[in-house]
């Protein structure tokens, strides 16, 4: 059987930290028991300065063991200070509604904090209550915060609705953040995101500006939408837009 | 010549000042919590207020090259608001271990109220207990007894002076901070504070040990090239190049250094997920070019085309 998300944190983790190992199990046992807020807040502001910051190191195989244990889950790229602080949240004892105790460690995150709180949203309990806390994540100007949310991440797919996936899209096209590590660009495609992704590119070119080739994925499979095929044949033969990058 | 400003209230600072003080060499700076110019009437917009200075202007800073480190602390005009400082004080431990929290700051007197003294007291202790550096804030108003009683109270309360940076000193407090064994900041900081020629003479009489010039620059008429002016005119003056790296960038690495949050490794060769995240696209090593003193806004000025 395949081990849990926590299992596989907390593997991880402790195989890392050397000599700190005793000392991260110590703090889980404590917050698992229902220690105080305050032992999990000195657990997390220690994290980085006792831990580093240092890339957890996976194998492929432990990427596919992540996999396994929660569907397009991917730690690849997270720090061991992000981790332990992820798996310290998903040790909590269940004596405080999720989201509540999330939104009480948002409110007074660093940046790395932050980072490391929105990257570990697949693996949370209580998912649906979640929506709020993602949607003061996404609306962050911070690129690496909506990052953490939008990249590498099955949370987006699994759990927007229409209107928040699209505007997931339409951020990460405004502020210059790459589409092609987004989870569910092709399932979540829809015709009204495609309707919007043409207007925006008209207004991209009506301001002489550059679009990206990935402004167009989830263009493609409508393109013959009425809504839209006038417009994106009007500009293959302006020569501002290619056949390939409809495909 | 790497720069360090390690008194910069960039929150009221453009995008031509982290541009121009990019482009002087500044490095990194540090943004003490302060008094916003408009007095908090609420806890939570101080709240968020050292959310921004921990999160959003560390990230903006990062956006131009430059590592960004604060401190958290109730500055002394708002201490006198008791509610408010109450409130405050039950919050400020869990932003003193935040990523980057160099110093419990700027913290002491401004109108040497009980108010103000009890605070002051209580967040060295604050500091003692989770072994921060402090940086005092010395009032503009009875100057010279305000600075010694900062000193004396510091004292009184078992902190080493090795761990405190008195602030904003002149030429009246300058022997005994360092007499006393602290730190010694000068802010250059045009009419209330001190000229960088003044400075200069200073640096000359006093050489360069526990000295640390930085800008203050915040809401208020004042420069964010303050410490870039000051290196330039110290070295044209004559004043040896080790003495002015060290009150422009080594002294403020050495104290702020001590609460671990400040290495020299952040800026010369920062960890990867820094580089992904937060310092993405910026080098910060402009090695071998030379440091470039414009006002901030010039280039901008000469700019008529906005794309």
């Amino acid at each position: 059987m395949s081990q849990t998300p926590v299992e596989l944190l907390r593997r991880w983790v402790l195989e890392q930290v050397g000599d700190e190992a005793a000392w991260v199990a110590q703090s889980l046992e404590t917050i698992e028991k229902g220690g105080s807020e305050r032992d999990l807040h000195i657990f997390l502001g220690l994290a980085p300065r006792r831990l580093g910051k240092a890339d957890l190191v996976l194998t492929d195989e432990d990427l596919a063991e992540a996999d396994a244990a929660h569907p397009g889950w991917s730690p690849a790229g997270w720090s061991i200070d992000g981790a332990a602080r992820v798996l310290a949240l998903l040790s909590c004892a269940k004596n405080r509604p999720f989201a509540e105790r999330f939104k009480d460690l948002r409110r007074t995150a660093d940046m790395a904090e932050l980072i490391a709180l929105y990257r570990g949203l697949p693996l949370y309990p209580e998912p649906e209550t979640l929506h709020f806390e993602v949607g003061e994540g996404l609306r962050s100007n911070i690129k690496a915060v909506f990052e953490a949310i939008s990249h590498q991440n099955p949370y987006p797919r699994d759990h927007f609705d229409e209107h928040r996936w699209n505007h997931m899209i339409l951020k990460a096209l405004f502020v210059g953040s790459r589409l092609s590590p987004i989870i569910g660009l092709k399932e979540r495609a829809n015709p009204e995101l495609a309707r919007i992704l043409v207007d925006f590119a008209q207004e991209r070119w009506a301001a002489g500006r550059p679009l990206a080739d990935e402004h167009w994925i989830s263009v493609g499979p409508f393109r013959n939408d009425p809504a839209i095929k006038a417009t994106l044949e009007t500009a293959i033969a302006e020569g501002k837009l290619t056949e390939e990058a409809l495909q | 010549m790497m720069l360090i400003d390690p008194h910069a209230h960039m929150i009221s600072r453009t995008t031509d000042d982290y541009e121009a003080m990019a482009a002087a060499g500044v490095v990194a700076l540090i943004e003490p919590a302060f008094w916003l110019g408009q007095p908090r009437t609420f806890v939570g917009t101080y709240v968020d207020y050292l959310s921004s200075i921990v999160g959003w202007e560390r990230f903006r800073a990062g956006q131009f090259g430059i590592r960004h480190y604060c401190t958290v602390g109730l500055n002394s005009k708002e201490a006198n608001n008791e509610e408010l400082a109450e409130g405050v004080m039950e919050w400020l431990p869990r932003f003193a271990l935040k990523e980057g929290v160099v110093a419990i700051g700027e913290i002491g007197y401004d109108e040497q109220t009980p108010l103000e003294d009890k605070y002051f007291r209580l967040q060295l202790e604050l500091a003692k207990e989770l072994h921060l550096p402090v940086m005092v804030h010395t009032p503009h108003r009875d100057k010279k007894r305000g600075t010694s009683l900062s000193m004396d109270v510091c004292e009184e309360m078992g902190v080493d002076p090795s761990m405190v940076i008195i602030d904003h000193n002149n030429e009246e407090t300058v022997a005994e901070t360092l007499q006393r064994g602290y730190w010694a900041g000068f802010s250059i900081y045009p009419s209330t504070k001190m000229g960088n020629a003044r400075m200069v003479e200073l640096l000359k009489q006093y050489g360069g040990e526990r000295i640390i010039v930085d800008s203050a620059c915040d809401w208020g008429i004042s420069d964010s090239l303050g410490v870039a002016k000051t290196a330039k005119l110290a070295l044209e003056s004559g004043v040896p190049e080790e003495t002015v790296r060290k009150v422009c960038y080594q002294n403020a690495l050495d104290a702020y250094g001590q609460s671990g949050q400040m290495k020299e490794e952040d800026w010369l060769n920062p960890p990867p997920i820094d580089q992904r995240t937060v310092y993405e696209g910026n080098s910060v090593l402009r090695g071998g070019r030379e440091p470039h003193i414009e006002a901030p806004g010039e280039r901008r000025a000469g700019q008529l085309l906005i794309e």
